[in-house]
């Protein structure tokens, strides 16, 4: 039935001739939303569909009728104005007609609403925040799933390289992340979605799932995946320069998939649990501090360190970048209010935060030499 | 313009050259210096636009780092709607309502000299912050917080110049009402007003009871930015999500400021090219008031996934529904008129007709996104971006261009180069389709709105409306060409110009004398 429907669609919508230009895949040229696999995004769909031919069928009669009066009731024809002006009944018909039609459409809308607003009994629950420009996932557990609980940062995986022309786009372009979030099927799973810097939304069409990510406030929504697989979404709402660069990605897994996937979580995060007291060399704090610098203060910053000249300050030559070690920590652990530079203290780990001042205070001409270690941002912190 | 001039014998004390305008209260010369105002900021908003389509041609980054991109979309809003469409209808609500009910001008005129004088200021600061330190606002017309926040030197002076243009538009609508209510010829009742009358009175409510929302609501921005307070930082017991609400309890109204005069241009245009009364005026009378008082309590469905409790989802919901029936009896009474008329297809008739077949895809598409569980996936997608292009650019800027070439010839006293009005119009209409209708399926297959870069799924459909793009911005050059060759000369207008046409503004002269009506029309 389902199938009929987005079949008919399609050859309604090819009749406009927009498809007469060849030359891409078909998938190029993608028409309509899909159904989805959650319950509530095949529900949407329908919805979606009924108000769709809804529309249509009033448009035909609508612009049916005009075209006929615009062939047949022309002056160039020979017609003679009608002089009238006014029917009350007619008036009455076509202002009750549409009234029932509304009412009709608002009950099944209404029944969706609801069931999509009721996050109650969830099995597993998910903490989203919006970063600019990243998303990270916080699970919170639920009844069976009591060792569901860490968190981590989702970040943008399509090289620069692509974004700038220099290399081939991939078929994933700009929807791909370096961790996806990993979610069981079958259960119902609530989202608690927050902001942490603007307002970001988190929509995964798949999933009918779009909810606005508000600092200070927490919104939930829900959704229950029926079938195993990778949904691609990205952040709904203007967050500013790399608003179109913090895609989602969710792995669906079946259960047992799932739990195994969660052991590997535990098993990671107790081999990268970091001796406190270790002391990096220098090579290793460059190497893991280009890569911090290009999950988090490149797209600002640029690759480059140059920054934009206005907007965002350049590092290499910098003040803070080639002054007192202290400074730096500061800047970067705290941020600066009232900037888009946010505070890095809660994100970033304290190697991590060694590593990329490590590696801005000795790259594109910045030559300090400094080598700073983990302990010296505990102490700063 | 030279068809004033002829008529400067009445005024001794009237200056020349530029300061004639700088310091002119008359109503026409005031409704001249609004639309070609409008005219150029419609074509400096158009570049952005051009600017956007160009960036949107391929997946990728090309042409404009992400930041100017943001800055592109949010000016490019800015610009068309205070500056080139809400402009626009006050200019002809200035040469035709006095001509309509029998004025000689405009009741405050000095007031009027003024509400227009403001918007260069007001433009000039806007645009300049382009060239600021950290460039212009780039957050989006609607502005909302925290990332408006972040905007760099610019932001005071995009504060202040939305003050300016909000002072002067509710200077201009207290003028539309004082005019309409106290000078209507004698006879002139209210229910025999023509309708671009009614619905401009209508409009003029709503300017006044919300453009200090919207003063408000930006004041609020500045204090937050600059002044300590937090009304909508969440860590001072602030809410962002409050900014939304208020900024739609404006901008939902700002919506029908933006129709409703077109709904009253399209009522006089129909029924002159039709030879036929119009069809229903009590009822298009009800439904504007209708559609008026619902644009209050509908300002929710913007925000639908913001995360509000289901009642006011439901509530908004419904609202937003209701609309449908007023408007809905508008196009009814429209292709009523036209039902058994004697039809002509002069350009502004072509214009008038295709913005009731548009228009009502606009609102197709409208009705498709008040329904709430839907709008979730609607929400901030490109489907968005051609819904309200279809209201407002073939919708209200079809109107706009429908009344110039209806009443250019009066304004002007010439007639303008029919064969050019219409391959304007076909040029105009089949590439505005090509631009926004794709739009329609890049929004359903999930592309957001407002992103400089997007996936290679989405590229067909973004190539076909950049194409389309382009080929409508060109087309607006011939508008243009046109204005000017008629401004210049022409075949001689008639009084009547129209044969169909009715109403006061056809028995003055083409062009009219400078003081409309100095002796007021006897109305039966």
């Amino acid at each position: 039935m389902l199938v009929r429907k987005r079949n008919l669609m399609q050859s309604a919508l090819a009749g406009g001739g927009l498809l007469l230009l060849t030359g891409q895949a078909f998938a190029d040229y993608a028409l309509n939303m899909t159904p989805g696999v959650t319950p509530i995004s095949k529900q949407i769909y329908d919805l979606h569909m009924l108000i769709f031919w809804i529309c249509v069928a009033i448009g035909a009669v609508v612009f049916g009728v005009m075209f006929f009066s615009i062939f047949k009731h022309r002056k160039s024809q020979g017609a003679v104005a009608a002089q009238f002006h006014e029917s009350t009944t007619v008036e009455i018909i076509w202002t009750i007609i549409p009234f029932v039609i509304l009412i009709a459409m608002a009950i099944p809308a209404t029944k969706t609403l609801i069931a999509m607003e009721d996050t109650r009994d969830a099995d597993l629950t998910i903490k989203i925040t919006g970063f600019q420009w990243k998303w990270r996932y916080d699970y919170m557990g639920g009844k069976d799933y009591e060792d569901s609980k860490f968190g981590f940062f989702s970040v943008l995986a399509t090289p620069q390289d692509q974004i700038e022309n220099k290399a081939v786009k991939d078929e994933h372009y700009l929807l791909e992340v370096d961790r996806p979030l990993v979610l069981p099927v079958g259960k119902k799973i609530r989202f608690l979605t927050t902001g942490n810097d603007v307002i970001h939304s988190w929509w995964v069409p798949a999933l009918g799932v779009k909810s606005d990510a508000n600092p200070g406030f927490i919104n939930q929504s829900w959704a229950k995946i029926e079938v195993p697989g990778i949904y691609r979404g990205q952040c709904a709402e203007l967050c500013g320069k790399g608003h179109g660069f913090m895609p989602i990605v969710v792995e669906a897994k079946s259960e047992a998939d799932y739990k195994s996937w969660v052991q590997e979580q535990k098993a990671v995060a107790l081999a990268a649990a970091e001796d406190p007291n270790k002391v990096w060399t220098k090579e290793e704090l460059l190497a893991k501090g280009e890569q911090v610098y290009t999950a988090n203060c490149a797209t600002c910053h640029q690759p480059s360190g140059e920054g934009i000249p206005g907007t965002f300050p350049a590092l290499k030559g910098s003040k803070i970048a080639t002054g007192p070690i202290a400074g730096h920590l500061n800047r970067v652990i705290h941020g600066k209010p009232g900037t888009a530079m946010p505070a890095f203290g809660p994100q970033l780990s304290d190697s991590e935060i060694a590593a990329v001042i490590t590696y801005e205070r000795n790259s594109w001409g910045n030559n300090t030499g400094d080598a700073i270690q983990p302990s010296q941002v505990k102490a700063a912190r | 313009m030279s068809t004033a001039i002829t008529h400067d014998e009445h005024h001794d004390h009237q200056p020349s050259g530029i300061m004639r305008w700088v310091t002119t209260t008359n109503h026409k010369d005031i409704g001249t210096l609004y639309l070609c105002f409008s005219l150029l900021m419609f074509f400096i908003g158009g570049s952005m636009a051009m600017v956007i389509r160009a960036e949107l041609f391929k997946p990728g980054l090309q042409l404009v780092e992400p930041l100017f991109f943001n800055q592109m979309t949010t000016m490019h809003a800015l610009v068309m709607i205070f500056g080139a469409v809400m402009p626009a209808f006050v200019g002809l609500a200035n040469w035709m309502l006095p001509m309509m009910i029998g004025a000689p001008d405009m009741a405050l005129p000095r007031l009027n000299n003024w509400s227009f004088w403001i918007l260069p200021f007001a433009f000039a600061m806007l645009l300049s912050t382009l060239f600021m330190d950290g460039g212009g606002p780039a957050g989006g017309w609607t502005l909302y917080p925290p990332l408006s926040l972040q905007t760099g030197k610019a932001f005071p002076f995009v504060i202040f110049s939305i003050h300016m243009m909000g002072m002067s538009s509710i200077m201009g609508a207290i003028n539309v009402i004082v005019t309409i209510l106290n000078m209507r010829a004698p006879g002139m009742t209210l229910m025999k007003m023509p309708l671009f009358v009614w619905t401009w009175l209508i409009t003029a409510y709503l300017l006044i009871a919300v453009m200090p929302v919207l003063a408000g609501a930006v004041t609020m921005l500045l204090t937050d930015k600059f002044f300590g307070t937090s009304f909508f930082n969440a860590a001072g017991g602030g809410d962002p999500v409050m900014f939304q609400h208020i900024f739609w309890f404006f901008g939902h109204p700002e919506v029908y400021i933006m129709i409703l005069p077109a709904f009253g241009i399209v009522s006089q245009i129909i029924p002159t090219f039709a030879r036929k009364p119009l069809f229903g005026y009590s009822s298009m009378v009800y439904a504007t008031a209708s559609i008026a008082f619902l644009s209050f309590i509908v300002w929710g469905h913007h925000m639908f996934t913001v995360g509000m409790p289901v009642t006011a989802e439901l509530f908004f919901m419904y609202a937003t529904m209701l609309i449908a029936v007023p408007t809905g009896v508008k196009v009814f009474n429209w292709v009523s008129t036209m039902w058994k008329g004697s039809m002509t297809f002069e350009t502004p008739m072509l214009f008038a007709v295709a913005f009731v077949i548009l228009f009502t895809i606009g609102g197709f598409s409208g009705l498709m996104l008040a329904i709430t569980p839907a709008d979730f996936q609607y929400q901030d997608t490109y489907f968005v971006v051609a819904h309200f292009h279809y209201v407002l650019v073939t919708g209200a800027v079809f109107a706009i261009m429908a009344a110039v070439y209806y009443w250019i010839p009066k304004w002007t006293g010439h007639m303008y180069d029919e064969t050019l009005g219409k391959w304007h119009f076909w040029l105009s209409t089949v590439f505005v389709n090509v631009l926004f209708f794709p739009q329609h399926f890049l929004g359903l297959a999930g592309m957001p709105r407002r992103v400089p870069d997007y996936s290679v799924q989405f590229a067909g459909f973004n190539m076909i409306s950049s194409i389309g793009g382009f080929a409508f911005g060109l087309s607006q050059l011939l508008f243009l060409y046109i204005v000017i060759k008629t401004i210049r000369g022409g075949v001689k207008a008639t009084d009547q110009v129209w044969e169909g046409a009715q109403g006061l503004e056809w028995t003055l002269s083409s062009p009219p004398p400078y003081h409309s009506f100095t002796t007021a029309p006897e109305v039966k």
